[in-house]
Parts: C-alpha cells; sequence; structure tokens
C-alpha cells in the first residue's frame, strides 16, 4: 500500500508556474538576450582580460566589503539594544534603523553628497553602510533574543571575562545570523546603483555603474555583457554562501526555545554598548534631517516648485505628477509582488512540508532571490530588446515600470513571508485536518490568520521599495512617465537653485512616505521582519 | 473490530521507525501504546492519523483507509503540548471541528467545556490558559465533532506531576463517561495503566507484548520489557502451588501455573522484616516515607525498602522478606542480560 506524500498536491506544480514563470519571461529571458547580444558580438574575452575590468572588480568588491564591514560593525551594538535591553522607547530604535533601508537610494545619494560635497570613496561606503546597518542590526536580533543567556553566564562563571564571554560563547552562536546578513549586505552594496552614481560621478565606477555607461553612453554592448556575467557570477556566490548560513542557523534556532532575555542593560560594557548604538542610531538620522531641513531653505519654495516642472523645464512633468507616476507604479508593483511573492512562499513551504529534498526548496529559493543581485540596467536593457517579441505593446506600456520594480520587490516579499510560514508548528496544521478541515481549509484557518500580519508587513515595504526604485525604473520610465526618484535624479543633474529645492522638497515627500509606512509596520505589532 | 492495523511499517530513509506492527482497538476500547522515548509509538499514531507515509494496513471496521486523507478520517487528535489555534479564544477552538461539518452549536461547545471541567472558559485567550487548562480544551476540541477514533499523543507529558496525576484521573473519566474508542501513547506506566483496558509494550520499533494492564505488569515477555517496567533485578525460582521459591524467599504468586520461572523485582519487592532471609546493610538512604537500603545477601547485593521505624543502619544484620505487589514473573532461563552485581 503506497501512500502518497501528505501534503503534496497536483495544484503545487500550477502554483509554481506562476512565479517561476514570471522569473523566466521578466528576468532570465531578458537577460540571457543581453548576455547574448554582448557575447555574439565578441570582444567579451578580450574586456575580461583587459586590467581596467579588474580594476573595476577590484573598487566594486573592495567598496562594498569595507561597506559591508562597516555595517556589520555598527549593526551589532544596535542587534544588542534591540534583542537583549528592555529600555523604554525601543520601538522609536526600530523604525529610526529600517527607515534608512527602505529610502529611495536618490535620496539617501542626494544626502550624502550634501554632508559631504567632495564625495568620494568615503561617501560610498558611508552611504552604503548606512542603508544596510538595518539588515544587520535586525537579522542578527532576532536570532540574539534567542539564544539562551545562560551559556554566557555558564562561561562567565567559569572565569571569562564578559568580553571573553562575548567572543566565545555569544559570537558562536550569532555566527549564522551574522553570515547570513553580511553576505546580503555585501550583495546590496556590490550592485548598488543610485548612491555609487551620485556620489561617485565618474570618477569611481562600480560594475554596476559601468554597465549602465556602456550601455546607455557608450553603447558597448559586448563590454557590458561580460561585465553582466562576472557581477553574476559573484552575486550566485554570494547568494550561496547566504543560503548555507540560513541553513546553519535554522538547525541551531531548533534546539533552543523562546527565551526571556530583554533586561535593563547592567555594567559598564552594557551600558557602553548602549551608548555606542544609540550613537549609531542618532547618526542614521543625520542625514535625513539634514535633508528636511535643506528643503525648507528657501522657504516653501521648493514645495512650491513641485507643481510645476523645475528651472528651465528640466522635467517633462510636473513634480505632482512625477508623485502621482509613483504612486501608480508602487501600488500595481506591490499587489503584483504580493501575489507571486506569497504564491512562492506558499509553494517552498509546501514543498519542504511535503519532505521534497532539501536541494530543490533551496535552489528554488536562490532562483527567486537572483533579481535581487543581477544588474538592474542589466534587466531594463534586455525588456527593451525582448519584450516587443511578446504581444501586446508591452515595451511602450507604463506597465513596464511595475513589472520591473515587482521584480525587485518580489523577493522581499518571499523573504519577510516565507519565514513566517515556516516557523507554523506542523502539529497546529495537523491538528485542524485532524478536525476536519481539508488542506485548503488549513491554509484558510491555520496558515493565513498566523502570517497575516506579515503579509502586511510584506506589503508595507514592498510598497516603500517600489516608491524608492531607481535603476530599473531609470531605465524604463519614459520622460513623460518619470517617477519621484527619476525625476530627483534629473533636478540634481541640471543647474538652477530652484531644481535643488524642488528636489529637496520630492525627497522630504519620499521621506515621509517611507517614515510613515516603516511606523504603520511597526506598530501593526511586533511582528518579526522576515530575515532582513 | 473497529481499528485494525496489520503489518505496519514507516521508514526514514534507511531507519525503520515502526516495523510489521499489528493492532486491534475494540468499539468503545481505551488501548495504551507504552514505550521508552524513541521506540516508534507516536510515529505509529501518526500513521494511524494518516499522517505519515506507510507500509501495511490501516482499516476501520473492515474498510481500508489507505486512500483516506486526515481530514476524512474522523479520528480526534491530541497533542503533547495542545497545539490549540492561538488566534481563537476556547470556544472558537473548540468549535472548529463541528464548524468544519458546517455546524454551529453553542451548546455542544458548552456541553464539551463542561466535560473537561471548563465550565464558562468559552471567551478566554488560549493564550492565558495554564497548561494543565490547554491540553482540557485540546481534548474538549477533539471530542467536539464525536470522532470515532480519539488518538492521544503524550497528552500529559507536558504537565508537571501533580497536574498529570489530577489531568490522568479526569481524562480516564471523560474516556468512560464518553464511550471514546481511543488510543494513547505514553511513555509512562502509571498514565498507561489508569487509562488503558489494554496495553501495548513497544521497543525499538516493533510491538513487543499485548494485554491487560495486569497480565502486562505482572507477566512481563522478557528481560528488558521487565526492566522497562521497573524491574530492577532477577532472580530464578520454581513455583509450586501458587507460590514461588528462590534463593530470597517466598511469595505468593496465585496466578501462576508451576515450574521453572524468574523473578523480577522491582522496588518495593523486598522489606526488611521480623523474620525472612538474613543479609547486611551496606548503603542506607532515607526516601519521603521509607528508607531505601542496599543488603548484602550470601553472593548477592539487593535493594530493599524498610519502614522509617526500623532500624537499618550500615553494618546492622537485617531479614528480608518478599512482597507479591513488586514482584513480576517471566519466563525461566532467558537471561538476556547479565544480572546486575552478581
Amino acid at each position: 500500500m503506497a501512500r502518497a506524500r501528505p501534503g503534496l498536491s497536483p495544484w503545487l506544480g500550477l502554483a509554481a508556474a506562476l512565479p517561476l514563470g514570471f522569473l523566466a519571461v521578466f528576468f532570465v529571458w531578458p537577460v540571457v538576450a543581453i548576455l547574448r547580444l554582448g557575447v555574439g558580438e565578441g570582444g567579451v574575452l578580450a574586456v575580461l582580460g583587459s586590467g581596467q575590468t579588474w580594476r573595476l572588480v577590484g573598487f566594486t568588491v573592495g567598496q562594498a566589503a569595507a561597506s559591508t564591514v562597516l555595517a556589520v560593525l555598527a549593526g551589532l551594538p544596535v542587534a544588542y539594544l534591540l534583542a537583549r535591553t528592555s529600555l523604554r522607547g525601543l520601538w522609536f530604535v526600530r523604525v529610526a534603523v529600517l527607515v534608512p533601508f527602505v529610502l529611495p537610494t536618490v535620496v539617501v545619494g542626494l544626502a550624502f553628497r550634501t554632508l559631504l560635497p567632495d564625495g568620494g570613496v568615503f561617501a560610498i561606503v558611508l552611504a552604503n553602510a548606512f542603508f544596510n546597518v538595518a539588515v544587520v542590526a535586525r537579522t542578527v536580533a532576532n536570532l540574539w533574543s534567542h539564544v539562551d543567556g545562560r551559556a554566557g553566564d555558564a562561561a562567565r562563571s567559569l572565569g571569562a571575562s564578559p568580553l571573553r564571554a562575548f567572543r566565545s560563547v555569544t559570537l558562536p552562536a550569532l555566527a549564522p545570523a551574522l553570515t547570513s546578513a553580511a553576505a546580503v549586505v555585501f550583495l546590496f552594496c556590490a550592485t548598488s546603483f543610485g548612491v555609487v552614481l551620485i556620489l561617485g560621478g565618474s570618477r569611481y565606477r562600480t560594475l554596476e555603474t559601468e554597465i549602465y555607461l556602456r550601455t546607455v553612453e557608450l553603447l558597448d554592448l559586448p563590454g557590458a555583457a561580460a561585465l553582466s556575467l562576472v557581477q553574476l557570477a559573484a552575486v550566485v556566490a554570494a547568494l550561496t554562501v547566504g543560503a548555507l548560513a540560513r541553513r546553519r542557523g535554522e538547525s541551531a534556532l531548533a534546539l533552543r526555545g523562546r527565551a526571556t532575555v530583554a533586561r535593563r542593560p547592567r555594567g559598564a560594557l552594557s551600558w557602553t554598548v548602549v551608548a555606542v548604538a544609540l550613537g549609531v542610531v542618532a547618526l542614521l538620522l543625520v542625514p535625513v534631517v539634514v535633508l528636511v531641513a535643506r528643503s525648507f531653505g528657501g522657504g516653501l519654495a521648493g514645495y512650491r516648485a513641485l507643481a510645476g516642472f523645475g528651472h528651465a523645464g528640466s522635467l517633462q512633468v510636473s513634480g505632482v505628477d512625477a508623485a502621482l507616476n509613483s504612486l501608480r507604479a508602487a501600488t500595481d508593483a506591490t499587489v503584483l509582488a504580493v501575489l507571486l511573492g506569497v504564491t512562492a512562499s506558499v509553494v517552498l513551504v509546501s514543498l519542504s512540508r511535503g519532505r521534497v529534498r532539501r536541494g530543490v526548496v533551496e535552489t528554488m529559493d536562490t532562483a527567486l532571490m537572483l533579481p535581487l543581485g543581477v544588474s538592474a540596467v542589466t534587466v531594463g536593457f534586455g525588456y527593451l530588446v525582448t519584450l516587443d517579441m511578446l504581444p501586446g505593446d508591452l515595451r511602450t506600456s507604463p506597465a513596464l515600470v511595475p513589472l520591473a520594480q515587482a521584480l525587485v520587490v518580489t523577493p522581499l516579499v518571499i523573504r519577510m513571508v516565507l519565514p513566517v510560514l515556516r516557523s507554523i508548528d506542523q502539529r497546529l496544521r495537523q491538528a485542524a485536518a485532524s478536525l476536519g478541515a481539508s488542506p485548503a481549509a488549513v491554509w484558510r484557518e491555520v496558515d493565513v490568520p498566523m502570517a497575516g500580519r506579515s503579509l502586511l508587513t510584506a506589503a508595507g515595504f514592498g510598497f516603500v521599495v517600489a516608491l524608492g526604485e531607481f535603476g530599473a525604473t531609470s531605465f524604463l520610465a519614459r520622460p513623460d512617465t518619470a517617477t519621484l526618484p527619476v525625476a530627483i535624479a534629473r533636478l540634481i543633474s541640471r543647474p538652477g537653485e530652484l531644481n535643488n529645492q524642488m528636489a529637496y522638497a520630492a525627497c522630504t515627500l519620499l521621506i515621509v512616505v517611507t517614515v510613515a509606512a516603516v511606523a504603520l509596520v511597526e506598530s501593526a505589532g511586533r511582528t518579526r521582519v522576515g530575515e532582513f | 473490530m473497529a481499528l485494525t492495523v496489520s503489518g505496519l511499517g514507516v521508514s526514514y530513509g534507511d531507519l525503520a521507525a515502526v516495523s510489521d506492527a499489528d493492532l486491534t482497538v475494540a468499539d468503545g476500547e481505551v488501548l495504551a501504546l507504552l514505550g521508552p522515548s524513541g521506540c516508534g509509538k507516536s510515529t505509529l499514531l501518526r500513521a494511524v492519523a494518516g499522517l505519515e507515509p506507510a507500509t501495511g494496513q490501516v482499516s476501520w471496521d473492515g474498510q481500508d483507509l489507505a486512500g483516506v486523507p486526515v481530514h476524512r478520517r474522523g479520528f480526534g487528535l491530541v497533542f503533547q503540548d495542545g497545539q490549540l489555534f492561538p488566534h481563537r479564544d476556547v470556544a472558537g477552538n473548540v468549535e472548529f471541528g463541528l464548524r468544519m461539518r458546517r455546524e454551529r452549536s453553542p451548546e455542544r461547545v458548552a456541553e464539551m467545556l463542561s466535560l473537561v471541567g471548563l465550565d464558562g472558559y468559552g471567551a478566554r485567550r488560549v493564550t492565558e490558559l495554564s497548561g494543565g487548562e490547554q491540553q482540557r480544551v485540546a481534548l474538549a476540541r477533539a471530542l467536539a465533532p464525536s470522532p470515532r477514533l480519539l488518538l492521544l499523543d503524550e497528552p500529559l507529558s507536558a504537565l508537571d506531576r501533580a497536574l498529570r496525576e489530577q489531568l490522568a484521573v479526569d481524562l480516564a473519566r471523560v474516556l468512560r463517561a464518553t464511550g471514546a474508542t481511543a488510543l494513547v501513547v505514553t511513555h509512562d506506566h502509571d498514565e498507561a495503566f489508569t487509562l488503558a483496558d489494554r496495553v501495548a509494550v513497544m521497543r525499538e520499533g516493533r510491538i513487543r507484548q499485548v494485554g491487560t494492564p495486569d497480565a502486562v505488569w505482572q507477566r512481563p515477555v522478557d528481560e528488558r520489557t521487565a526492566r522497562f517496567l521497573g524491574c530492577g533485578e532477577f532472580v530464578d525460582a520454581t513455583v509450586s502451588g501458587g507460590v514461588a521459591r528462590c534463593a530470597l524467599g517466598s511469595v505468593t504468586v496465585e496466578w501462576e501455573r508451576d515450574g521453572d520461572v524468574r523473578l523480577g523485582l522491582r522496588a518495593g519487592a523486598l522489606r526488611v522484616a521480623r523474620e525472612g532471609v538474613g543479609g547486611t546493610v551496606v548503603w542506607r538512604v532515607r526516601g519521603r516515607d521509607h528508607v531505601r537500603v542496599r543488603v548484602r545477601v550470601a553472593e548477592m547485593v539487593v535493594d530493599a525498602v524498610a519502614g522509617v521505624g526500623d532500624v537499618a543502619e550500615v553494618g546492622d544484620e537485617v531479614c528480608l522478606t518478599l512482597v507479591a505487589d513488586g514482584v513480576a514473573v517471566l519466563p525461566p532461563g532467558r537471561a538476556d542480560q547479565p544480572s546486575p552485581r552478581p
């Protein structure tokens, strides 16, 4: 008597086809087309062999590594503050840390250009780290709040100093989260586009901005294709490291129960760490505050200017229309990304519940993360090459921007919804089934209510990320469908004081929406914000 | 027979968690699956529920359940730690099974809560309940849709001792009152004997013995089963006329036929008394309401129990006598392990 694997239904294949099909049509195909286009014209090997290419790789990896180290050093004390202390006002720290992560890159680039007018490597590293402190702080805090402090206490009682206990007991326990966070941060920093473009100018170029320049300005497709190949290899490597670290993280977590570990800091060392963490939070606020202050530099002139088209018609749409374009595109992208991300999460969690080989699940998981790391420029240009082969005039359609944004947002939705679905006790679902709930009813009665909050969170974050998306949008948005970030980039690249004031005002609008979304999500309850 | 399990096996890769298990549970009967942790008893229960892919056959009233998914089996399930739905209140949990059949019956919910001693708890949040109350709600939830079989997986193990004993008695009462047919998995003999009409002892994925609690307790099939049921020492004996005689004296075993046997001795099998086999106390420790002593008798060292008032200091000469309640009878000569401290 052979019984089917419980929990695996034929519908699963159909459901898997939706996100994987989207990934194939709107990601793999355009990227492969661009790569083939470049390789077809020859000269790829010449680019791969040139010293300039490897200097670019060196700079890209170097700045990403430096930014990652800085983000980890700044994120660890904040993780301690969030996970192990019970001070009042921690919700403010949570919001303050999270806002930079979802701020539009253009806004951050502008903020750091205002703070450090000379720009340069230092500004790039600082800005990249600024973005990613949240990733380190929240990923590590998540694990840290589950680590049983008694192992550290035992080390102390055996004669270890607080620092020694941290190094030899706590730090190894945090290693999975730390590695996973570092891999993700490295990925974000290595492919960061808007920040490097604004702060590096033509002097400091990474693979990502070089691909953009070669594609858009030099029309050097073989060069761009070769660089895309190099970048893809690096991204797959970083994602694999992240997946391996996650695997260890999950097995490590399984060993421990939830412990109430938050207490008031005690001793000089704890208070020092808390002080450092609060210092980091204060520093994170500086760029935001500077931008908002600047936006009022000319009274309300910048805000009034939003109704117009900037100095000497710098824009083809008014600031208000750009804002409306942003809202429309972000809404469409969020709806699409939530649909795709939830479907993918359901498929992934059903596969692991159905005891499908772990490798299969992890490969699919990693594949769905790929859009996070591949040059948005490559994807954007790929759209222009491939999408006119599809029925309907998609290439010139305003639907193109939300499609590209959904590609970026979907991985975020998966990373927020999947861990929550995975953490639902299988036996709770089995209890429902034993009470007569069909598989569909189990989802309706157990999974949906329990993961509902994380779904709202994912939608909130997805929305602000789509709102701020710059890389692919700058490539795909037509002048009359420009979004706010694209308009900001255009304004600051044109002369005129009015343009600057208008850009600051637009940035402030984006900041307000972002802060509101983050605060809303945070107040919706103390949800774990996925693995980021 | 209501439930029939025949030749059931469950494997995880190369590891056989359950092999060749045969079981029957009659209508209205409570069967306990008793065994040490990791013996495969929970896996067997999960296979009956339809939660594990298995070989062999599970059938109900003669109908093979192979193609019947969990939610159509009509088997209620209670886990060790409740597994209540955290987003529903107590009443919402209890009515879940009724709702799945599109029935609404506040009366039934109230009746179930009353049955488990939680009158008026309907509007409470389940996260506010104590561990014992959660288990009661889990039981009410499983019973509400009148399942044809109730599956209980270590239902009391997560509770502390006093609560466990109290709830075991309550659970036995509820099972009797509802006339439920049930399969209970437990590693605790007390629990098994309190709840069950029959007991199946499992070890290493196989069912080793099935019988009434008395039969299993008094006549374990082999030494390892006897050890699991609390026997620490074994001596050869001969039964004649309902009395077993061995090197440590004699004891009444009316239910045993004449012949050679082995006696398994539990903690209370030997008592310090006025007469009996003589020995020297070599070790002594005070218990709550008794004194435990270790006594050298000829070439053996055995454990025995003394009253608090009995003088039994180290070095004292004492007499030991066998107590029928602490003795199990095994087939002869099956020393699959050497006796300890010969």
